[in-house]
């Protein structure tokens, strides 16, 4: 579609509220030899059972059906695999559903278990994650991922999708950010945070020090693109609890509201019919006028350079939870940084920034914990779990640990989860002497998107303190 | 290991017939650490599957025939009728009615150039380009949606203007017998097998 009915752009109204209880995470890496997939799914449980005070046996009497986020069948090899894994977690004989949407398998899971309990079918649900892409070597590795876009049209080309990646890349490079230098350096400063971040979680399996000559010197992928501007390949699982209201202050007394929504596009890119941008409540029917002019090239819409599901995603989403300004409303994202220049494309996609404008929210420092221009807190922090650069991408995983990373700054529970000295131990790994805590203080909202391939699916989920509701929702 | 007597299939009355080998079996070995702690194992997989082309196939047939096929929708009571598609669309995706196909060679080979590229040294398994491979996304006046493919001759640049050419001889019958050159391009510098 390129023209949407009234119908079409109604925003969620939901049967009752959806509270998130708490969840938990594996250690990630890119290869866990030693651990059997239930056996990462069981750490994470155990994590989100601990945060509430719970044994596993007083959470689980609670979870009235289960919804699984594991994307690549062919990577373990093991079909109808969130069956072995609901009986290991011991939850036979609930409903359980697979939930399969590539990169936003995470994020989709949540709105499925979200859809759940806010339709009253269930009073708490089970949202869990994982991915294992140990089981076959890089190569490998990159054919499979490669068949997730299509395989008669483009798979054969070179069996990479980072490559089907990269030409948007290329796009966005060329005409918004018109081949700058300070432009290539402001994607590095992306990997350069994300990778800094990283450093102070200790789930994370690719913490690094590094500067931007560092990113500008790693190996090319695909230019611009450079090997410390992508994403990482991962194990590891996470798990999310939603419940409703009574339930949910039955088992923690500081539950946090969410509303998650989804959009979507093309698989092929080559099917993006151009057409008008859909506006986020921030913006102006008059607002992209010249947009064509100022960016030579820019146009054409989406084209190869917006991601119209993110765009979607983000219109329900905030339509549900009462968001205008993202900027203004919100404290901290956590955005999926598949590749550090579709890191910025969704900048704009979600409206943190105009389109042609994203840079800017690196620029001014506005994305940063701490900004390093003027020292104050970040207005709108991106990214301190590390994301798909520095953290994970354990595809299933990804968009539940967005989730759990902004709801431990909600709930004032960040350096909690990160400083303990005992996980750090526990998953083998050295707190590094510099160890910063990241907690945004006093965050009250929050928001997570989960992306898929070259934007074929988005979710966006809006974590929201219940004290700190905001006008005008949905 | 043999493997010989590769699987092939032919379709009679309406069935797949398979003749050959469809799969190989080879035996698994155990993975270790250091101390030799069993870890796991190799799980070997060879298997050939079956793939239809259904309404598509005109398209990928027509490769061979040096013809580069797209489809149109034909439904006047469409809001979007009219609109040309490549990739080929069986379905006008707002009306859902069966498109009509349409011979878009010679407008590829008029007014085709590049709306996006990228080069890149890494492929993944299976893949069978050279490298680096330079893939180009093809605008065509005209048309409402954009071709992914892969630039065979030159440097890609944005905006350039390109032709397509074919592999006719020994044809794979995939989407990898289209490639595209510069426009210019003279025919004795085609690769082996292509053809305008």
């Amino acid at each position: 579609m390129i023209k949407f009915s009234k119908q079409q752009l109604k925003i969620p109204q939901m049967s009752k509220p959806v509270y998130l209880v708490t969840g938990g995470m594996s250690k990630f890496d890119r290869a866990i030899p030693e651990k059997r997939t239930e056996e990462l799914v069981i750490d994470a449980f155990l994590e989100a059972a601990e945060f509430i005070k719970k044994s596993p046996e007083e959470l689980k009497e609670y979870i009235h059906s289960c919804y699984y986020g594991h994307f690549a069948d062919h990577f373990g090899d093991q079909l109808l695999g969130e069956a072995v894994i609901h009986d290991r977690l011991g939850l036979d004989p609930l409903g359980n559903v697979g939930i399969k949407t590539g990169g936003a398998t995470g994020g989709s899971t949540i709105w499925e278990a979200y859809k759940a309990v806010a339709s009253g079918y269930s009073d708490t649900a089970l949202a869990m994650g994982w991915e294992r892409m140990d089981e076959v070597p890089t190569d490998e590795g990159n054919h499979y991922i490669a068949s997730a876009a299509d395989k008669d049209w483009e798979t054969p080309m070179g069996h990479i999708y980072t490559g089907y990646y990269a030409v948007m890349a290329q796009k966005y490079w060329q005409v918004f950010g018109k081949e700058e230098e300070s432009f290539r350096r402001t994607l590095a400063e992306i990997a350069v945070k994300n990778k800094g971040y990283a450093r102070m979680n200790p789930h994370a399996q690719s913490p690094m020090k590094i500067t931007v000559e560092d990113v500008l010197n790693s190996p090319i992928v695909a230019d611009p693109l450079r090997a410390l501007d992508c994403c990482l390949m991962s194990v590891g699982a996470s798990c999310v609890i939603l419940a409703d209201e009574k339930t949910a202050y039955e088992l923690t007394d500081n539950p946090l509201l969410l509303y998650t929504s989804a959009g979507s596009h093309t698989l092929r890119v080559a099917d993006r019919r151009d057409m008008d941008i859909p506006l986020l409540p921030n913006e102006s029917p008059d607002q992209y006028k010249d947009l064509g002019v100022r960016f030579p090239g820019g146009d054409r819409y989406p084209g190869f350079t917006g991601f119209l599901a993110a765009r979607m995603a983000a219109y329900y989403a905030y339509g549900m939870a009462g968001i205008v300004d993202p900027t203004e409303d919100l404290d901290l994202v956590e955005l999926h940084d598949a590749f550090t220049i579709s890191d910025i494309q969704s900048y704009e996609d979600i409206g943190i920034r105009p389109y042609g404008e994203g840079r800017t929210y690196v620029e001014s420092g506005d994305c940063y914990h701490t900004n390093p221009f003027t020292g104050q807190p970040g207005k709108l922090p991106a990214n301190l779990s590390g994301g798909l650069i520095g953290c994970m991408h354990a595809v299933g995983a990804t968009g539940i640990m967005q989730v759990i990373e902004v709801a431990q700054h909600i709930w004032g529970r960040w350096s909690e989860m990160h400083a303990d000295e005992a996980k750090w131990k526990r998953f083998n790994r050295v707190k590094p002497d510099d160890w910063t805590d990241l907690q945004v203080k006093g965050a009250k909202r929050g928001l997570a998107i989960s992306h898929a391939g070259v934007g074929s699916h988005v979710t966006a989920t809006v974590l929201v303190h219940p004290d700190h509701q905001l006008k005008g929702r949905g | 290991m043999t493997t010989q007597n590769r699987g092939t299939v032919k379709v009679e009355n309406g069935r797949y017939r398979v003749t050959g080998n469809f799969h190989y079996a080879y035996p698994n070995d155990p993975i270790r650490d250091e101390s030799g702690k069993l870890l796991g194992i190799t799980n070997p997989a060879d298997m050939t599957h079956i793939h239809a082309y259904g309404g598509e196939a005109p398209f990928f047939e027509n490769l061979s025939n040096a013809k580069l096929l797209g489809t149109k929708c034909a439904n006047p009571k469409c809001e979007t009728y009219g609109s040309i598609y490549i990739p080929y669309r069986i379905h006008c995706p707002d009306c859902l009615m069966r498109n009509e196909e349409v011979d878009l060679t010679e407008l590829a080979r008029k007014g085709a150039s590049v709306h996006t590229f990228m080069i890149t040294e890494r492929t993944g398994a299976f893949n069978t380009l050279e490298k680096p491979i330079r893939f180009v996304n093809v605008e065509f006046e005209g048309v409402s949606t954009i071709l992914m493919g892969y630039l065979s001759i030159g440097e890609p640049e944005i905006g350039m203007k390109v032709v397509p050419i074919f592999q006719t001889k020994n044809p794979t019958f995939t989407i990898m017998d289209l490639s595209w050159v510069p426009a210019g391009t003279s025919v004795e510098d085609l690769p082996e097998g292509f053809a305008f």
